[in-house]
């Protein structure tokens, strides 16, 4: 363990639990969590990710078992909804690309108040002021193509571009309805260019999938040339594996997607929850996730693998949880009536 | 018994009347069925499920019944691994039939359409595929190849009991095969072919695997993903219970018309034990007639389970094969995936208390009303029959909204979805345990009875033993149905309650085909292990 993190680890539990020595107090965490002896994670990050870093966890904490609980972020919503309703205390903490979930949950009072080891030192626009959650990964919503069958004079440049006949039958997009990335990729392509940007993109034929984390395999495999929206990371993902796909930021702007984390008050594993919170945003792990993950990280110190389009070259939309809340519903709504797949 | 039967099959269906004429604040409304019978996006959704099904009993029949009849009345050649292909098909969950044929006929990166391009010098995008999987068209056909063994098995059971003297006759006075076929043997299966029709019509309308796989992302709803949809937070359940209910009222009503037809004709021409079958000689005819054969079966099972083992053993399933090896999806699903063992350890108890609770009720019932023993023997058997006119997802909306309040509150326990799929397979096992009685003539009980046997002892002595390979069938049709059920699942499952088929289904929402294929697999070959044990264990029984 690093020492800064100890101290500060140290001092937060100071801050908890009063007047126990430090390292005591790390050492009660860990003899608490152990106790529990497991952890039920609910997130909606690419699978393969999730469970590397439960991987991770259990080499360092072998005692604790991290159950990952993977589905798409309106899906992850839906699920720790349905179990709280009927009073099933089950999701330890949580993790979605749709930061509305978050402001909805708090003003439930549904959420710990938990700042995790190392997140005092994450920009005020990535945490909770109150302390209830914080951006853990962020990934932007990206376009992108399939190399072996867009040739490079023919690469669209923005959404627009995605209109032209030629695209006919070539597009595959995720749905709003099942993944927070794309829900907010559409909150700022409608804000932009209006719904009937949507509304004649339907008429392209576009394979409509589910996830962000699906859109990019897609093409990879050339089932579609063409991705409308995807992560950024599962791009980087299968561009290590050498699948013949680039990433295209588009002309209008590119969607910048945060993803919090946030402990359950209910969450039956309390101190294995907040063990876990504390690893999930370790430097170690936070680099991992930009390594292997291809994510981005706001946590400070930690770097971009040469190679990636550093975040400031790329003309972002940043995100706007507040603003797109009151919408989500009628969002979701207006898709499903152009390319189904909803209420 | 009854009261059981009552509970289990009339709670969900007055609690999805009930939600469906209220609002949420609990007084009387018709809001739901309004929008309903207004909204484009609730009216084609219907229309695509109404003729989608039709499709899957015609395409069915047509197939299934004459491959039925060249088994059961022909000197076909390799009977014995051709039932057992049609077993296979019929193990295959149908959801992993449609995974495998997104693999095979996904219209630019599928391996037929790859196949056929490269056959014809054609490139993607530019030419029309061969298949194109992501449509109605393919609902169709994928849900076709996996409910036509229930056509086959009905009009095959139903050959079997019908001694062949009256086709012997119509030969000897010189009518050709295909003319007595018609004539003679087609009439007497007739109401196994509407069976057969109806159970594919039935099934086809409640599946929801294949449509949210094939048809979401050619954005088509059915009424299954539109009901699921519905339960997106905050689910409108007034509105899913309202979509439910038409579902409800036209199996009702095919059902009674079965029911008359059946009763119309009501002939029983199996007394006993027939004396063996003399078979038609196929001659030259052999590779026409086993043409049919190969052609389903290649498209329900050995194409599928080749595109799964391929996929399940490379990185890239689309790529070529050099270089592209690996075992890295098995290593995923069985070192590294968190839910592979919780959800096989749930599916498997689920499956077995499933199968023999189901087993014993079904029997209990089916003997009950058959040989009409007590009063209202016809409302048993037609609340044993009726689940099969509840979607999967329905009767878990149904469950759902019984069971989360007090006094049971079930939901996020295994029961909830044990009560599902007992309640889902009824009619599977009712519909095999009534054939296996059928096929008993009340007479042989009467003789016993007149030797001095008692009720009791008869059963025992002489129906038992005679429907016993039918019991044993339907503990496995029912352990088969509840291992892959999707549908009801769903919705019912919680974080710790998961199934494979749920994992399955989470895992095709992010596109992750290697461990999709590897679970597959391992579905697949503790199925048929299943299978395997159970036969011998019969065949053993029987010697």
């Amino acid at each position: 363990m690093k020492p800064m993190r100890r101290i500060m680890l140290a001092a937060l539990a100071a801050a908890v639990a009063g007047a126990l020595p430090a390292a005591a107090q790390d050492k009660a965490l860990v003899a608490a969590a152990e106790k529990e002896g497991s952890v039920a994670w609910y997130t909606s990050v690419d699978v393969k990710v999730a469970e590397a870093v439960k991987e991770d966890f259990h080499r360092k904490y072998p005692k604790i078992d991290v159950e990952v609980e993977r589905s798409g972020s309106e899906r992850v919503y839906q699920r720790v909804n349905q179990e709280h309703q009927s009073g099933i205390k089950h999701a330890d903490l949580v993790n979605t690309s749709d930061s509305t979930h978050f402001i909805e949950w708090k003003k439930e009072g549904m959420l710990a108040k938990y700042v995790p080891a190392g997140v005092d030192k994450v920009p005020a626009e990535y945490r909770d002021p109150e302390g209830y959650y914080a951006t853990w990964r962020a990934t932007l919503c990206v376009m992108g193509y399939n190399t072996n069958i867009v040739p490079p004079d023919q690469v669209p440049r923005g959404y627009k571009d995605l209109l032209e006949p030629k695209w006919k039958g070539k597009l595959t997009k995720a749905h709003p309805s099942y993944s927070g990335t794309s829900l907010t990729g559409t909150y700022a392509v409608a804000k932009l260019l209006g719904w009937d940007y949507f509304e004649k993109l339907a008429k392209q034929g576009v394979q409509q999938l589910q996830s962000t984390t699906a859109t990019p395999k897609s093409i990879a495999s050339g089932e579609r040339a063409v991705m409308v929206d995807g992560n950024e990371y599962n791009m980087f993902i299968e561009i290590d594996k050498k699948s013949p796909v680039k990433i295209i930021y588009p002309v209008e702007g590119t969607p910048f997607v945060s993803s919090p984390v946030a402990v359950f008050k209910d969450a039956p594993h309390p101190n294995a929850a907040r063990l876990f919170a504390d690893f999930l945003f370790s430097t170690k792990v936070q680099q991992f996730l930009v390594d292997k993950g291809g994510l981005r990280s706001v946590v400070p110190g930690v770097k971009d693998p040469a190679g990636r389009t550093p975040l400031k070259d790329i003309k972002v939309i940043p995100d706007d949880p507040a603003g797109m809340l009151p919408q989500v519903e009628d969002i979701k709504k207006k898709y499903a009536a152009i390319f189904g797949g909803g209420k | 018994m009854a009261l059981v039967l009552a509970a289990l099959v009339l709670l969900p269906i007055y609690w999805l009347g009930f939600t469906s004429f209220t609002d949420d604040a609990r007084h009387f409304t018709l809001a739901h069925y309004r929008r309903l019978a207004v909204d484009r996006s609730f009216l084609e959704p219907f229309w695509v499920t109404l003729w989608t099904s039709a499709a899957v009993g015609f395409l069915c029949v047509a197939f299934a019944a004459p491959m039925a009849w060249l088994v059961a009345r022909t000197d076909l050649p390799g009977k014995r691994l051709l039932r057992m292909l049609v077993l296979a098909s019929f193990a295959t969950p149908p959801f992993l039939g449609a995974f495998a044929w997104v693999l095979l006929g996904g219209p630019n990166a599928g391996l037929l359409n790859h196949g056929y391009y490269a056959l014809f010098g054609l490139k993607p995008f530019e030419a029309t595929p061969l298949v194109d999987i992501f449509s109605a068209w393919g609902i169709v056909f994928v849900t076709a190849l996996y409910t036509f063994p229930y056509v086959f098995t009905f009009v095959a059971t139903s050959l079997d009991l019908i001694p062949s003297e009256l086709e012997e006759a119509s030969a000897i006075l010189g009518a050709p095969a295909w003319r007595t076929a018609l004539d003679v043997t087609l009439p007497l299966v007739t109401p196994a072919l509407m069976a057969g029709f109806l159970v594919a019509f039935l099934q086809s309308m409640t599946l929801f695997g294949p449509a949210a796989i094939l048809a979401l992302p050619a954005s088509i709803d059915t009424m299954t993903t539109k009901i699921w949809s519905l339960f997106q937070f905050p689910p409108k359940l007034g509105l899913a219970a309202a979509a439910s209910l038409p579902l409800l009222v036209i199996t009702a009503v095919l059902l009674r018309v079965q029911a008359s037809i059946m009763g119309r004709r009501g002939y029983s021409v199996v007394g006993g034990k027939s004396t063996g079958q003399r078979l038609i000689r196929l001659g030259p005819w052999k590779v026409v007639a086993l043409a049919p054969f190969a052609l389903v079966l290649a498209c329900s099972v050995l194409l599928p389970y080749g595109v799964l083992t391929w996929t399940a053993f490379v990185k890239n399933y689309s790529a070529p094969m050099a270089g592209n090896f690996s075992f890295d999806n098995w290593r995923f699903v069985f070192l590294e995936f968190s839910q592979t063992k919780l959800a096989l350890v749930n599916t498997f108890a689920l499956g077995a208390s499933a199968a023999t609770a189901g087993t014993i009720l079904a029997t209990t019932i089916g003997y009950l009303s058959l040989r009409r023993l007590v009063w209202g023997h016809r409302a048993l058997a037609f609340l044993a029959t009726a689940p099969v006119a509840i979607p999967g997802i329905v009767l878990a909306v149904g469950l759902f909204l019984s069971y989360t309040h007090p006094p049971l509150v079930l939901y996020g326990t295994l029961t909830i979805i044990f009560l599902a799929y007992l309640t889902k397979e009824m009619p599977v096992g009712y519909q095999q345990v009534a054939s296996a009685l059928k096929s008993v003539h009340p007479e042989l009980e009467d003789a016993s009875r007149i030797f001095g046997a008692t009720r009791l002892r008869a059963l025992f002595d002489i129906t038992a033993p005679l429907i016993r390979n039918g019991v044993i069938a339907t503990w496995l049709f029912i352990f088969i149905g509840s291992i892959r059920e999707l549908s009801a699942t769903i919705l019912l499952f919680t974080a710790n309650t998961k199934t494979v088929s749920v994992t399955m289904f989470d895992l095709r929402e992010s596109n992750d085909w290697g461990p999709i294929a590897v679970l597959s697999i391992t579905m697949l070959l503790i199925t048929f292990a299943m299978i395997a044990a159970i036969n011998f264990f019969n065949d053993r029984r029987l010697a």
